[in-house]
C-alpha cells in the first residue's frame, strides 16, 4: 500500500513539474527557444555539478559511517580471513583516495569551465608526458596489488594439508545442505549420486561395501573444532549451489560430476565470537529490529519473532531454483573437547541404514 | 566510393527501387536511418518492461512479507493475494537481466547509433548491404516478440537467472522455468545472436570500405571507432554463445550430457554422465565478459564525441583513445574465468584471470583520464547530452574501481555473488551504458527526427536519474560487503541480515523515484517526436559530417556528391579560424596543419 501511495504522488509531481516547465517554455517563448544550451543553462548547471560532487561524498559518509561496520573488513573467524581482509583494506583504501580525486577533479572541472558566449576553449589535443604518467601510475600500483593478491590467493588455494586436518563434506541438494564427517579413519568414502537409495535411507549415495564409508557420519548441523584445519570436498547431487561461510571467509561452488574443495582453520568459536564488542552491539541492533517488527505482526495477530543469537551459517550464493534464499545450515565452531563429545552422539552410517 | 560519390539525385543511384510504399518506408525499410529508428523504438518498449521488472524485484526486497497491488496486477496468478511467487521472483531477475543486457543495451543502444552514425560519419550513403541490415532489425524483433511471449508461459518464464547455468536451466523438473520458458528463452537468443552477427558483419565492411574520400582511419571520429571495434568483439564472442545455447538444447531435448553429469533429482537418478556445467560457464563467459564491452564501448563511443564537441575542445589524446578502446577489446576476451574463480576450476587459472583482468584497469583508466582533461579550460555547454556524459564518465569511474576489488580472485572469495557485484556492474555497464544511450538520444534527437528535445524535460531527467542511481547502487556495495547474497527472494529467513533490511527501503524508494523520473524521458521523447521545436542544420555545432546531411531524411543521406573529409573530427576552437568549430569536410586554410595523430 505504502508503494502505491508513493507512486501516486510521484506521478503527481511529475505532472505538476511538466507543468512548471510548459510554463516556463511559454514564458520563454518570445526571446529564445532554440533548446541549445545558453548561458544561464551553462551556470545553473555548473553550479549543479559543484552540488553533485558533495551529494556524492555525502552519500560516501553516510554509508560509511552508517553501514561500514563491515563484518567483511574485521572480525573475521579463520586463519586465512585476516590475510583477505588486509588486502580488502589496502584496495578499499586505495578506491576510496582514487574515487575522492577523480570525482573531484570531473566535476571540479565541470563547474569551473562552464560555457560563456564568446570565451573560445583551449586548443589542447595531446601530450604525451601526460598521459605516460596517467599510464604508469596505474600499471604500478596495479603491479602491487596483482602480486598482493596472488600471494593470498594461492596461499587460500593451495593449502598444505596438516596431519590432524578434519575432513568433511559438505552436501547439497534442493533445498538444504548435508555435512558428512570422515569418522574414525578420517577418510570419506567412496560416493555417487547413482547409489542414493532412498529405500534404506542412502541418501547421500555412499557405497555400502566400501569399508570407509562405514564409520562416516552424516549430520544436518556443521561443528568445527576451533583450531584444526578443516578440509571440506563439497558434492552437489542436483544443481549448482556455492557453500558461502562469509564470516570464515569461505565460498566454493558445488558443482553435481564433480568434487571441489576449500580449506581453512576456525581460529574463533561461536561462543567466543557473541562475546566480541562488535557482535554484541550487532546482535542487540538486530534484536531491537526485531521487537519492533514483532509489535507490528502481534498487532496483525500473528506469532512475534524469536529473537536473535548469533551463529556462523553456511548459506547457498548459486541460484539454485524456488527456495534458493531459504538454503541454509548452522555452523558451530566449539572446543575440541565439546567437539568430541558431540561427535561421539552421532550415528555412524552403517548404523544410520535402514534394514528392509 | 567515387563512383557512388556522383552528383545525380539519388533515384538514379538506386534505380531499381524509386518508389517507396508505407511498408518499404516505414516497415521492411532498407535505410539504415529508418532501421536506427526503429531499433530504438524497440530498444525503448523493451527497456520500459526491463526497468518495470526492476522496479517489482526491488518492493520485493524492500517489502518482502507486504502483500502488493501491484504485483497482483502485473503478474497475475503468480502473486494470489499480491504475494509474489518465489519463483516469479527469480523469473523476474533473469528476465530483467536478459532484457537490459542484451535487448536494451546491445541491440537498442548498438543497434541505433551504429546504424544511425556509422553511415552519417563516414560519409557512405548507406550500410554495406541495406538488406542484411533490414533482416538484422526482423530478426531482432521476432526474437524479442519470442522473449517476451516467454513471460506468458503457464508453468512460467525462464528463471535461472540470465547466465542461465545448467543444471537448473536443463532440468524442467529442477525449476518450473526450465520448462516451455527456457526453451523459448533459448531461442529467442538464439534468433537474437544471429540478428547481432548479421548487424556487425554490416558495420565492419561498411567501416572498412565505405568510408568517404579523405576519411582515413585516424580521422575517424571515436564514435565510428567504438561501433567499429565493439563489432569486432561480437562477432567474435556471440557465435561461442550460440554454441552454448544449441549444446544446452541438446541436453535438454535430446538426451545429450555436454554439461549434465550424475545428476539425483526428486527421487530418481537421471542418465546424464560425463558433462560439466563448468564447460557451460566457460561457454557462457567467453561471450559473457567481452558482452560487458559491446555493450559499454558504444556509450563511451558517443561520451567522447559528446565531450568533445560540447567542450569545445579537441577529444584529449586521440591516439590514447584508440589504443585503449583497442586495448580494452583485446583484454576483454582473455578475461572471462573472472567470473569463475570459485567455480572449482583449477586456481591456477583463477591467477592467469586475476591477473589479465586487472590489466584492464589500465586503459579503463587512461580513458577516464583523458575525459576529464577534455573538460579542463573547456567552454563546457551542458546540453542534456553532455550531462549524461559527464554523468557516465562520473559512474564508470564509482562502478570501474570496484572492479579491482572483484578482479582480485582472494577477495573475490568474499564478495562473489553479492550484492557488491550487484552495485559493481550495474554502476560500471548498466547505469554507464544507459547514460551513453540517454545522452546519444539527446544529442543524436534532431538528425534522428529533425526535432529537438525539450532541453529543461533533459535536465530533470538528468538530475533525478543521477541522485537515483547513486542512491540505488553506493549504499548495495555496503550491503554486499556485509555478505548479502543477490537472488534471495526474501532476507527474512536471516536474522544475521535483519540490521540491512532500512538500507533495502531506502534503495527501493530511490529506484522507484527513478523510474519513475524516467516517464519525464519518455513524454520529451514520443511528444518532441511530434510537436519538438524544429532543428537547425547544426544544432550543437558539431564537427562531423552526420550534420552537413539535410534535415530531412533522403535515401542515399546526401544530395549530390557525399562531402569529402580533409581534417579530423576535433578541431574545435583551433587558432586561426572564427569559429569555434571546423566541419570535416572543410578544406585546410593556406598554411593550415593537420594535427598529427
Amino acid at each position: 500500500m505504502t508503494a502505491l501511495l508513493t507512486i501516486i504522488v510521484l506521478v503527481f509531481i511529475t505532472v505538476a513539474i511538466w507543468q512548471m516547465v510548459k510554463i516556463f517554455d511559454l514564458a520563454n517563448a518570445n526571446n529564445e527557444n532554440s533548446q541549445v544550451a545558453n548561458d544561464k543553462d551553462n551556470r545553473v548547471n555548473g553550479y549543479l555539478m559543484l552540488g553533485f560532487l558533495a551529494f556524492i561524498y555525502i552519500i560516501t559518509i553516510v554509508c560509511v559511517v552508517k553501514w561500514g561496520d563491515l563484518p567483511l573488513m574485521s572480525n573475521s573467524a579463520s586463519e586465512h580471513g585476516p590475510q583477505i581482509d588486509n588486502l580488502m583494506i589496502i584496495s578499499m583504501v586505495l578506491i576510496f583516495i582514487v574515487q575522492t580525486i577523480t570525482q573531484f577533479l570531473l566535476h571540479y572541472f565541470a563547474f569551473k569551465y562552464k560555457g560563456e558566449k564568446g570565451r573560445k576553449a583551449l586548443f589542447f589535443a595531446d601530450n604525451d608526458k601526460l598521459e605516460f604518467i596517467w599510464t604508469i601510475i596505474p600499471v604500478i600500483t596495479l603491479a602491487g596489488l596483482i602480486i598482493y593478491g596472488l600471494f593470498t590467493w594461492s596461499d587460500i588455494m593451495n593449502f598444505e594439508e596438516d596431519e590432524d586436518a578434519l575432513v568433511v563434506e559438505l552436501y547439497a541438494q534442493q533445498f538444504n545442505w548435508k555435512a558428512r564427517y570422515a569418522g574414525e579413519d578420517n577418510v570419506l568414502g567412496n560416493a555417487n549420486v547413482r547409489l542414493i537409495n532412498l529405500d534404506n535411507a542412502n541418501i547421500l549415495g555412499l557405497d555400502e561395501a566400501d569399508p570407509n564409508a562405514q564409520d562416516d557420519i552424516i549430520t544436518t548441523e556443521l561443528h568445527l573444532p576451533v583450531g584444526r584445519q578443516v578440509i571440506f570436498k563439497m558434492r552437489s547431487q542436483d544443481v549448482l549451489h556455492s557453500a558461502y561461510m562469509p564470516h570464515f571467509r569461505a565460498q566454493m561452488n558445488c558443482v553435481p560430476g564433480m568434487i571441489t574443495q576449500f580449506a581453512f582453520t576456525p581460529t574463533v568459536t561461536t561462543a567466543q565470537m557473541r562475546q566480541t564488542q562488535q557482535m554484541v552491539k550487532k546482535v542487540e541492533n538486530i534484536n531491537k529490529i526485531r521487537t519492533e517488527k514483532s509489535k507490528d505482526l502481534v498487532a496483525k495477530g500473528e506469532e512475534a519473532l524469536d529473537p536473535y543469537e548469533f551463529d556462523y551459517l553456511l548459506i547457498c550464493n548459486k541460484i539454485c531454483g524456488k527456495s534458493h534464499y531459504n538454503m541454509q545450515m548452522k555452523i558451530i565452531v566449539e572446543t575440541e573437547e565439546e567437539y568430541n563429545a558431540w561427535i561421539k552422539e552421532q550415528q555412524v552410517f552403517k548404523n544410520s541404514l535402514v534394514q528392509n | 566510393m567515387s563512383a557512388h560519390a556522383d552528383t545525380h539525385a539519388h533515384e538514379d543511384d538506386h534505380g531499381h527501387h524509386h518508389k517507396e510504399t508505407f511498408v518499404t518506408k516505414y516497415i521492411f525499410s532498407q535505410d539504415h536511418k529508418m532501421i536506427a529508428k526503429q531499433y530504438l523504438i524497440t530498444g525503448t518498449i523493451m527497456g520500459v518492461i526491463g526497468v518495470i521488472m526492476s522496479l517489482m524485484i526491488r518492493m520485493q526486497i524492500a517489502w518482502p512479507e507486504e502483500p502488493n497491488v501491484i504485483f497482483e496486477a502485473l503478474l497475475g496468478k503468480w502473486a494470489p493475494g499480491g504475494v509474489m511467487d518465489a519463483d516469479m521472483y527469480l523469473a523476474l531477475v533473469t528476465i530483467h537481466g536478459t532484457i537490459m543486457v542484451f535487448f536494451v543495451l546491445t541491440a537498442g543502444l548498438s543497434g541505433t547509433f551504429s546504424n544511425l552514425l556509422i553511415p552519417l560519419q563516414i560519409g557512405a550513403r548507406d550500410m554495406a548491404s541495406g538488406f542484411l541490415n533490414m533482416v538484422s532489425y526482423w530478426l531482432f524483433f521476432l526474437s524479442s516478440v519470442v522473449m517476451v511471449i516467454s513471460l506468458f508461459v503457464e508453468a512460467g518464464p525462464a528463471a535461472a537467472g540470465w547466465t542461465i547455468y545448467p543444471p537448473l536451466s536443463a532440468l524442467p523438473m529442477a525449476q518450473g522455468g526450465s520448462g516451455m520458458g527456457m526453451t523459448l528463452w533459448l531461442v529467442s537468443m538464439a534468433i537474437f545472436i544471429a540478428s547481432s552477427l548479421l548487424g556487425s558483419l554490416n558495420y565492419i565492411v561498411t567501416v572498412i570500405n565505405l568510408r568517404t574520400k579523405g576519411m582515413s582511419m585516424t580521422r575517424l571520429p571515436l564514435t565510428i571507432w567504438a561501433f567499429f571495434v565493439t563489432a569486432i568483439i561480437g562477432v567474435v564472442s556471440f557465435p561461442v554463445l550460440l554454441s552454448a545455447a544449441l549444446l544446452l538444447i541438446m541436453d535438454r531435448s535430446f538426451g545429450t550430457s555436454f554439461f549434465l553429469s550424475d545428476i539425483f533429482i526428486q527421487g530418481e537418478v537421471l542418465h546424464y554422465q560425463g558433462g560439466s556445467p563448468v564447460l557451460f560457464e566457460h561457454l557462457f563467459w567467453f561471450l559473457g565478459h567481452p558482452e560487458v564491452y559491446i555493450v559499454l564501448l558504444p556509450a563511451l563511443g558517443i561520451t567522447s564525441e559528446i565531450i568533445a564537441t560540447n567542450s569545445r575542445k579537441p577529444i584529449f589524446g586521440y591516439r590514447a583513445m584508440v589504443a585503449s578502446i583497442l586495448a580494452i577489446a583485446f583484454l576483454s576476451t582473455i578475461v572471462w574465468g573472472h567470473h569463475m574463480f570459485i567455480s572449482g576450476m583449477n586456481p591456477f587459472l583463477g591467477s592467469v584471470f586475476t591477473f589479465t583482468t586487472l590489466l584492464i584497469a589500465i586503459p579503463s583508466a587512461v580513458k577516464a583520464f583523458n575525459y576529464i582533461t577534455t573538460l579542463w579550460k573547456g567552454n563546457l555547454q551542458f546540453n542534456p547530452a553532455m550531462l549524461f556524459s559527464i554523468g557516465l564518465v562520473s559512474t564508470f569511474i564509482t562502478g570501474g574501481l570496484t572492479g579491482i576489488i572483484l578482479g582480485d580472485s582472494a577477495l573475490d572469495i568474499n564478495v562473489h555473488d553479492t550484492y557488491f557485484v550487484v552495485a559493481h556492474f550495474h554502476l560500471v555497464m548498466g547505469i554507464s551504458a544507459l547514460y551513453g544511450m540517454f545522452a546519444g538520444i539527446y544529442h543524436w534527437f534532431p538528425k534522428m527526427f529533425g526535432r529537438m528535445l525539450n532541453k529543461n524535460l533533459g535536465y530533470i531527467h538528468f538530475w533525478v536519474t543521477a541522485v537515483c542511481a547513486y542512491g540505488v547502487f553506493f549504499p548495495m556495495h555496503f550491503i554486499g560487503m556485509a555478505g548479502l547474497p543477490r537472488r534471495y527472494y526474501t532476507n527474512s529467513n536471516f536474522p544475521l541480515f535483519d540490521d540491512l533490511s532500512n538500507v533495502n527501503v531506502i534503495i527501493t524508494l530511490f529506484a522507484i523515484i527513478g523510474g519513475i523520473f524516467q516517464l519525464v524521458f519518455l513524454w520529451n521523447f514520443f511528444y518532441s517526436i511530434f510537436y519538438g521545436k524544429k532543428t537547425v542544420q547544426n544544432p550543437w555545432k558539431s564537427n562531423t559530417l552526420e550534420w552537413t546531411a539535410p534535415i530531412k531524411h533522403i535515401h542515399g543521406n546526401w544530395e549530390g556528391e557525399i562531402p569529402h573529409v580533409h581534417r579530423w573530427a576535433y578541431d574545435y576552437s583551433k587558432p586561426g579560424h572564427d569559429e569555434d568549430f571546423v566541419p570535416q569536410n572543410v578544406p585546410l586554410k593556406d598554411g593550415e596543419e593537420e594535427l598529427q595523430h
